[in-house]
């Protein structure tokens, strides 16, 4: 019988052989009657393969708008939204901006960020679990031109999921708040291993919780010795020029590019 | 729930394959999942059956290669083979850790008729 298409017995489980060698060969043997010959073909293809697809398109169209585009990420609850109700506040008046809200439901995000005068869509996940690159490139008809400007893509609150889709973005931004464990970089390493900037959230509220900044970060920089930190509160504005400043260095990076 | 959406991915990479390739049923399919890949394997395996139902792969076998991750540890400048992201170098314990592959979630082969 041959182990590979496991012709003259379809019915039992013919898959328990090793597959180091190539099986690029179509089985020119008899088989038995009723039953459909297989072959194995190479194929080599990443599974994310398509949402990439969408994400280099999204990367080309960014590019060549001189767009700089961050994807912030978080657990639910760490004040992305107020962050970036804070930020496109500050930011406006200098630059053209906008926010793309994902949840898995209700559009109280994007009427946040609607209410400072930026423009905002909200995509609902339904029961899904992360933003992906086609759903961004479909958000983008809903906003106006942004030319030189940035663009905010807040991800759906979840430390898991979101890591492993790229959106097309210049960065992941991690947000941490205070009021969260700073063990949260070793028990979801692939986000905070995904993510250039981590930004430390709440910090007016640290007299009054266990957090050590120091502990969080050298979690952080555990699982990614790259990642940037910047520690603020976005209630009070502590901390909020220098975020504000690396997200102006990145915008004139993108125009100068595109230029 | 990621893995549905890998999943729908990993058939919709199937249907290209059997328009590109010429063939009309999946019999088995041959993943290779990264240590450091944000994939949870036994998840996959659970979702795809359900994902494949009422597709070319319906009752296909789906068989899963576990693949080391490798980083580049600056401290020893060598490379070294690392489990998960977060843990020191096997060798001097260093956290200055870059990560080479076992990112990877790829289809390497299918047994099709």
């Amino acid at each position: 019988m041959c182990s590979v298409c496991g012709c003259g017995d379809h019915a039992h489980d013919h898959h328990h052989h090793d597959h180091d060698h190539a099986h690029d060969h179509a089985h020119e043997h008899a088989h038995a009657p009723g039953l459909t010959p297989t072959r194995m073909v190479q194929v080599e293809r990443d599974i994310m393969a398509e949402n990439q697809r969408h994400a280099d398109a999204n990367r080309r169209f960014f590019a060549a708008q001189g767009l700089f585009v961050l994807n912030l990420v978080s657990s639910p609850g760490s004040g992305k939204t107020t962050l970036l109700v804070k930020t496109v506040e500050a930011l406006k008046a200098a630059l053209p901006v906008a926010v793309i809200e994902g949840d898995q439901q209700t559009g109280l995000d994007a009427e946040r960020i609607k209410a400072t005068g930026v423009a905002a869509h909200q995509i609902n996940t339904g029961k899904g679990c992360h933003l992906d690159a086609h759903g961004i490139g479909h958000a983008l008809e809903h906003l106006p031109a942004l030319q030189g400007g940035v663009l905010f893509i807040e991800n759906v609150g979840n430390l898991v999921c979101p890591a492993g889709f790229d959106l097309g973005e210049a960065h992941k931004v991690v947000v941490l708040s205070t009021t969260e464990g700073e063990d949260k970089p070793l028990k979801y390493p692939d986000m905070f291993h995904a993510a250039d900037l981590m930004v430390i959230n709440k910090a007016d509220l640290l007299p009054y919780v266990d957090f050590s900044v120091e502990t969080a970060v050298a979690n952080a920089q555990r699982v990614n010795p790259r990642i940037k930190v910047l520690t603020l509160s976005a209630r009070t504005g502590e901390g909020m020029s220098a975020w504000l400043g690396w997200i102006s260095g990145g915008a004139a990076q993108a125009k100068a590019l595109a230029d | 729930m990621h893995e549905m959406a890998l999943c729908e991915g990993l058939v919709s990479a199937l249907e290209e394959q059997a328009r590109a390739q010429s063939f009309a049923r999946v019999h088995a399919v041959f993943l290779e999942i990264g240590a450091l890949a944000t994939i949870e394997p036994e998840a996959m395996s659970f979702n795809f059956p359900i994902v494949a139902r009422g597709t070319l792969a319906e009752g296909a076998a789906l068989h899963i290669a576990h693949v080391d991750g490798h980083a580049w540890c600056m401290a020893c400048s060598a490379k070294v083979a690392v489990r998960q992201h977060g843990d020191g170098c096997p060798d001097c314990g260093s956290y200055q850790l870059q990560v080479l592959d076992g990112q990877q979630m790829r289809i390497s082969q299918l047994e099709v008729s």
